[in-house]
């Protein structure tokens, strides 16, 4: 546990200093809110005003590039010789890895806040009660770190932490075929299927629901379902290849 | 036996897919030595060491280290050893400071004494200007050197240097050596590898020298000297008539003949007198040898003589930059 702790002090402290891709992962978000809000908002008619809307999207969104940046760290870690050296210390592979999440999570809860604070600026008012606020709050958490250790997958899985940086291009287009931005009704009809039936769609609708305080339905349970379903493998599969890249 | 030797290793086997990396590797360390694992690129050096740091697992053979079995006793061995790679295994991002103080923290040491025990090493390495530096603006020799800090954070009793100094420039290697050559006086092992003669004679109590997968022999530098002739006379003959003559009069003596320079070398004790008397035996019309020179015999001309190869780069004034090993 407390070389764990090591290990996420030593993933904040790099990623403080990587000041460049820290600074994409937070302000690109509220950049592209911004963008959808101000300048296409207006032609988007979602039945709210299209900043109530885009929110919870863009917060999903939000958590993507900041937990991307996990894949490039732990791919750069892999290449040089700190795992052997962490190893040879016996330091655990997990401790290596959750330090990494750690640092992810911690990321995230400083874009989500950054986000969301612009996204009161500009006329955001949710109606949540400290129920909807928590379990909006825990949706989000569950989606952050199955994204990480996803993230985490990824760069073990790619040889070099450019291929790992590939990562953010999955992550990045998976809200927009989703309910994120626009409805899916209003999609064309071949996309629809998989804008249902992927993860970002049941956690927009759970947080949109829970911080406007409308009937959420089944999404919590599909997103729920989603995101552990995709946190279990992630964290098999980061096992797997993280014992077969130091074998 | 066993808990005098601080390594040791009985056929040691490893294949990479179709490519035999070790074809049985037995090597024995004495406690508190300094020992040079002596090699060309692709020997099996690298291998060799990963798996007695536990990184790799022997596909045959078995290792002790510290006197635990790296197979069985992972967490025991990895309690007592250290390991320097050939990559510095250090954050470009975090200062000289952070990155010693996380890997104190990380071996078990208090804040206070993680603390502490950077600024000791810190000092000790030379490199206390440059504490709070990011180590990414450190130079070669500088960022070796805090790897080396930092596999020290500890109290290991065996430590792996996996080629410290390749890619360094001769200031920054000698460096390397007197830290290297301090550690030893501490009753520390050391095990280093190296692809340099020259730092295997200047640091190693012990070498042992393997090429393609095997140790092809062991000893302690002036040992394996003798394995060659002590002194080394080497001659340079007018033409190939005066070569051929002065060859074959030399007969199985010659331990090293260049017919295209015309230089032949043949082993000597290094006096005057014996000298004299075989460029008179070799040369009776006194034409035929232009000149001569004698040599002390080095760990090169061990390395040529075990191997049958010359040594794989020259040793000090422009070292390979390896950027890979085996």
């Amino acid at each position: 546990m407390s070389d764990t702790l090591i290990m996420a002090g030593r993933c904040l402290r790099l990623s403080r200093r990587q000041l460049d891709a820290l600074l994409t992962s937070l302000l690109l978000p509220v950049l592209l809110m911004l963008l959808f809000v101000c300048l296409f908002g207006g032609a988007i008619h979602t039945g709210t005003r299209y900043v109530t809307y885009v929110v919870p999207g863009v917060l999903l969104l939000c958590a993507g590039y900041g937990a991307s940046l996990t894949a490039v760290s732990v791919s750069q870690d892999m290449a040089g010789g700190i795992v052997d050296r962490l190893r040879s210390m016996d330091v655990r592979g997990a401790a290596i890895l959750a330090g990494h999440i750690a640092a992810s999570v911690a990321r995230n809860i400083a874009s989500t806040v950054l986000v969301f604070g612009v996204a009161c600026l500009i006329g955001f008012r949710p109606h949540a009660g400290l129920a909807g606020w928590l379990a909006a709050a825990g949706v989000l958490l569950v989606f952050i770190l199955a994204l990480s250790w996803l993230a985490a997958a990824f760069g073990l899985a790619v040889k070099t932490p450019e291929a790992a940086s590939g990562f953010m291009f999955v992550v990045a287009f998976l809200p927009y075929a989703s309910s994120a931005f626009v409805p899916v009704a209003t999609m064309p009809s071949w996309i629809r299927g998989f804008a249902s039936h992927q993860p970002v769609t049941p956690a927009t609708e759970t947080i949109r629901g829970l911080l406007l305080g409308t009937p959420v339905g089944t999404s919590p349970w599909l997103a729920l379902a989603w995101c552990g379903g995709l946190l279990a493998v992630a964290v098999i599969v980061s096992g797997w290849l993280f014992a077969r890249r130091t074998a | 036996m066993a808990s005098e030797l601080a390594v040791e290793a009985v056929g040691l086997e490893k294949s990479f897919g179709q490519v035999r990396v070790l074809a049985g590797v037995d090597l024995g360390v004495p406690r508190g030595i300094v020992f040079a694992l002596l090699g060309p690129n692709g020997a099996g050096k690298t291998t060799t060491v990963r798996i007695l740091a536990t990184l790799t697992r022997a596909d045959a053979g078995q290792a002790r280290v510290a006197g635990y079995d790296v197979g069985r006793d992972r967490r025991q061995v990895r309690r007592r050893i250290s390991l320097a790679g050939q990559s510095a295994a250090v954050d470009g991002l975090q200062t000289g400071a952070e990155n010693l103080r996380m890997i104190a923290r990380l071996s078990g040491l208090s804040r206070a004494q993680a603390r502490r025990r950077a600024r000791e090493l810190l000092e000790q390495f030379g490199l206390a200007d440059a504490a709070q530096r990011k180590a990414g603006t450190y130079s070669g020799g500088m960022r070796r050197r805090l790897d080396l800090a930092a596999s020290l954070t500890g109290t290991p009793s065996v430590i792996f240097l996996d080629e410290p100094t390749t890619g360094l420039d001769l200031p920054s290697r000698q460096v390397m050596w007197q830290v290297i050559s301090g550690l030893a006086g501490r009753g520390v092992t050391v095990f280093l590898t190296t692809q340099y003669l020259e730092e295997a004679d200047q640091l190693a109590d012990r070498v042992a020298v393997i090429d393609g997968g095997r140790v092809v022999a062991e000893g302690s530098p002036a040992d394996l000297k003798k394995l060659v002739a002590e002194q080394r006379l080497d001659l340079l003959l007018a033409d190939a008539v005066a070569f051929d003559a002065a060859a074959r009069r030399a007969g199985g003596r010659v331990i090293g003949s260049d017919p295209g320079r015309l230089a032949l070398s043949l082993p000597t004790d290094g006096t005057a007198p014996a000298i004299r008397a075989l460029l008179d035996e070799l040369d009776p019309g006194r034409c035929a040898v232009r000149s001569f020179s004698v040599h002390t015999a080095t760990l090169d001309d061990v390395f040529l003589a075990l191997t049958g190869r010359a040594r794989p780069g020259p040793a000090v004034t422009s070292p390979d930059q390896e950027t890979a090993g085996v």
